[in-house]
């Protein structure tokens, strides 16, 4: 840049002190060191950083925004997913207490058919048993007349006499019991 | 052997005024001054004028050198620190342009100066001075006193800590002007090497692979020196604010 000026300012032959401690040129450093960084300053704290602070808080906010929406957003669709469950849940347990309700009224409803035929079976089977019974005693008392008919047949076949009629009656009697 | 001195020359470049019988010239360095902080403003309004919600690149810088310096004053002077947010930005922002561009052959490094460290680091150690009476009042002198110390011993300490308090603007300066000049100074010689050895016949051309390669590899060091270096100047002024906020040891 400028180099060539900065020999043609000093003296030839003139020994130059060590640049950065030459005091003569302390002044104009200081005073652009003082009106640059003043202004450096101001331009920073009134407009750059304020701007960019604003910016990075303003993405953050956004952020942190997005975020709690997003969770309200979670937390609703965890209430619905909650919900649905109970509804299923509900509606499980109401179908399994109808289908035991039917099942319950059904197998007394049978319970009850069940009983009154097995009464019915049961009067038949008792009448059947009379019947049985009255035909058995019928057959009996026949069974001995002609138990006496024949024995006294069979006696007056071997002994030529009719044997008396009592006789007989009480004999077969006896032998009936034995 | 090209003067590696001749690269820290003050140019005047034309006069402006005086000031208390002090001549006040617009100089190279003045020159790379306003081109810093002229610079820096320029980007960070360009770069965020459309305030997007999802930043492009050069507005993810902007963002980053932001955040940057945020953590930085949070991490060394907790919330209370944030005052000083834009005064310690608009300083690690200045000092990093500054020796960033200072670099760029051809070009003047204003933090290879004194003076202007100096001017800093005193800024610095008097905010700290003036807001620490101003905030704490006399219990600012808590600092200079750490708890749990016996009586016996207590004046050496409060003379060391007293002393270690006066010397910070000269290590805080000190350590970016010298970093600055040494840097310079050896990237320069380094330089020089390749010209002369250049000039000594194919053999010379050579030789001069070597300190070209240096100048490459010191090149990268001084990119780094020169970010570590405002980082190092920034953070320390965040320590030194947070002796100002929280006097107590």
């Amino acid at each position: 840049m400028a180099t060539t000026t900065a020999h043609t300012e000093q003296p030839a032959g003139h020994k130059e002190p060590f640049p950065p401690f030459n005091s003569q040129t302390f002044a104009s450093q200081l005073f652009w060191l003082v009106i640059t960084f003043v202004f450096l300053y101001v331009m920073m704290a009134k407009v750059a950083l304020p701007r960019i602070g604003a910016i990075i808080d303003t993405r953050q906010k956004r952020i942190d925004d997005d975020l709690a929406h997003a969770q309200k957003l979670k937390a609703e669709s965890d209430a619905a997913l909650a919900s649905y469950e109970k509804a299923l849940a509900d509606a499980r347990n109401r179908g399994q207490a109808i289908a035991s309700e039917m099942r319950d009224k059904q197998a007394a409803a049978s319970e009850a058919t069940r009983k009154t035929l097995e009464t019915q079976l049961n009067a038949k089977l008792a009448d059947a048993e009379k019947t049985i019974a009255a035909t058995k005693t019928a057959a009996m008392s026949n069974v001995s007349a002609i138990a006496q008919d024949a024995a006294a047949t069979i006696v007056e076949r071997l002994t030529g006499t009719k044997p008396q009629e009592q006789a007989v009656a009480a004999a077969v009697a006896g032998a009936l019991k034995r | 052997m090209a003067d590696p001195i001749h690269q820290f020359n003050i140019v005047n470049l034309f006069p402006v005024t005086q000031i208390g019988g002090h001549e006040i010239s617009f100089t190279n360095s003045a020159a790379f001054m306003v081109l810093a902080a002229g610079g820096i403003t320029a980007f960070l309004l360009a770069t965020t004028a459309s305030r997007s919600l999802v930043p492009n690149r050069l507005q993810s810088v902007a963002e980053l050198s932001y955040e940057f310096v945020a953590d930085t004053i949070q991490s060394t002077a907790g919330k209370e620190g944030m005052k000083f947010f834009p005064f310690v930005f608009s300083l690690f922002m200045f000092v990093l342009v500054a020796n960033l561009v200072g670099l760029i052959p051809y070009t003047f490094t204003v933090t290879s100066h004194i003076i202007i460290t100096a001017a800093l680091a005193i800024t610095v150690f008097l905010i700290v001075l003036i807001y620490g009476f101003w905030k704490h009042g006399l219990h600012f002198f808590n600092l200079f006193v750490p708890k749990g110390i016996p009586i016996y011993i207590l004046p050496l300490i409060v003379f060391i800590e007293v002393l270690s308090f006066l010397s910070r603007p000269i290590s805080h300066s000190v350590r970016l002007f010298a970093n600055m000049l040494a840097g310079h100074i050896t990237l320069k010689v380094f330089a020089s090497f390749i010209t002369l050895l250049g000039s000594a016949g194919i053999l010379g051309i050579a030789g001069a692979t070597l300190p070209l390669a240096l100048v490459v590899a010191l090149t990268a060091l001084e990119l780094l020196v020169a970010f570590l270096q405002a980082y190092v100047f920034a953070i320390l002024t965040c320590i030194y604010l947070n002796d100002a906020i929280h006097p107590g040891h």
